[in-house]
């Protein structure tokens, strides 16, 4: 048994008590494991749109700046956005927070490799970006700091955690995206986010 | 070839559009620039109920603008017709979660286009765009421009789809973009 942290137990520990937090989760893995750790109205598990996680939590963390928003996606999603690391770093979200978890694989498409397990380092160029923290996570003691960073510090943050290329068991979120949204919306806005002028 | 004068008298189009999205409670403004949409964009820099985000590529401003409309705001796209092919695939995202999106998209390689290159992109926006589902309108003179986008804001926002305005190449003129841009930087 590889000695690298399990994606569902980090998942799980950084989604402990998290309160009004939103999270938006990258297509595939993500998704699943953010639903593994309880469905929730505050969940946006996404189907596709393959590198826009961090975007869609930029736009909501603008619209919301007095909640926090954590963004949860893979290797593979963040690579395809890599822009979008420069256009957040320079909007400077304080209540925006991106983990990424690095199993260095496309989980989803056959386990082929990504950059990052050839010396791609995210984190460094989130950091480069101008990310006010952006680190290299390994360990259950820096997921736990990581967890107190996010709950207690402020945005913008990166994380690149590294963990296991393990092939679990799918844990499907609702698959009608319309009501994800809609009850999403509700969580956040009342009811009459439904009768918007 | 002259910029087709609409009025030169009265308003420029673009700040009757800032106006109408100042209106319509727009506050997230996508960009990626054009010379055809620099006015409009220094209007909205100056605004402060506005946020301007500068974008990498304009698929970023699809999922900025979804995430804006989870968290109750509204925004809008503005990119030059060069871009439209970028945002395909992110635009699955509107249209399978049913987000509104507004985009307004000033063409190249359209009318009295000088760069050869601009012509491929300019050419196939419209059938592109149409062709993964989105909303099409043109508005070809200034004159229309600001009751196309008028109409453009209700459609999008009002029935939850991703829709796009053209705004021909006579509007800002095909040769006078560059003046265009030192007129509103001065």
């Amino acid at each position: 048994m590889s000695k690298l942290l399990r994606r569902r137990e980090v998942v799980a520990k950084l989604l402990e008590d998290r309160g009004d937090m939103m999270v938006i989760a990258g297509l595939g893995a993500p998704a699943w494991d953010i639903t593994a750790a309880g469905d929730h109205d505050l969940n946006f598990p996404m189907w596709g749109a393959m590198g826009g996680a961090a975007m869609i939590g930029l736009g909501l963390a603008l619209a919301q700046p007095k909640k926090k928003v954590l963004v949860i996606t893979g290797d593979g999603e963040m690579l395809m956005g890599l822009g979008s690391l420069a256009t957040i770093a320079v909007q400077k979200p304080r209540n925006l927070y991106i983990v990424v978890l690095d199993n260095e694989h496309y989980g989803e498409t056959g386990m082929q490799e990504t950059h990052t397990g050839h010396g791609v380092d995210l984190a460094g160029m989130a950091k480069a970006a101008g990310f006010a923290h952006a680190r290299n996570v390994g360990t259950q003691a820096g997921v736990a700091r990581l967890k107190s960073m996010i709950r207690n510090g402020a945005g913008p943050l990166f994380a690149q955690v590294k963990i296991d290329a393990q092939k679990l068991p799918l844990v499907l979120p609702p698959r009608d995206a319309t009501y994800i949204k809609n009850r999403f919306r509700i969580a956040v806005l009342g009811p009459e986010a439904l009768h918007d002028e | 070839m002259k910029a087709v004068a609409t009025n030169p008298s009265g308003p420029h189009w673009a700040d009757e559009v800032h106006a109408l999205l100042k209106a319509a409670k727009i506050r997230q403004i996508a960009i990626v620039p054009d010379a055809g949409h620099a006015r409009l964009i220094r209007l909205c820099e100056k605004d402060r109920a506005m946020r301007v985000v500068r974008l990498t590529t304009e698929e970023e401003g699809i999922a900025l603008l979804a995430g804006a409309w989870l968290g109750g705001e509204k925004g809008v796209l503005l990119m030059q017709s060069s871009g439209a092919g970028n945002c395909i695939n992110m635009l699955g995202l509107s249209l399978s979660c049913q987000f509104p999106l507004l985009m307004l998209v000033t063409m190249r390689g359209d009318h009295g286009e000088f760069n050869p290159a601009q012509v491929p992109m300019g050419n196939a926006t419209q059938a592109v765009l149409e062709a993964i589902g989105v909303i099409v309108k043109r508005a070809d003179t200034g004159e229309d421009v600001p009751e196309m986008v008028s109409s453009a804001i209700r459609l999008a926002f009002n029935t939850y789809r991703p829709l796009a305005l053209l705004i021909g190449q006579r509007v800002s003129g095909a040769k006078d973009f560059r003046k265009l841009t030192e007129s509103v930087s001065k």
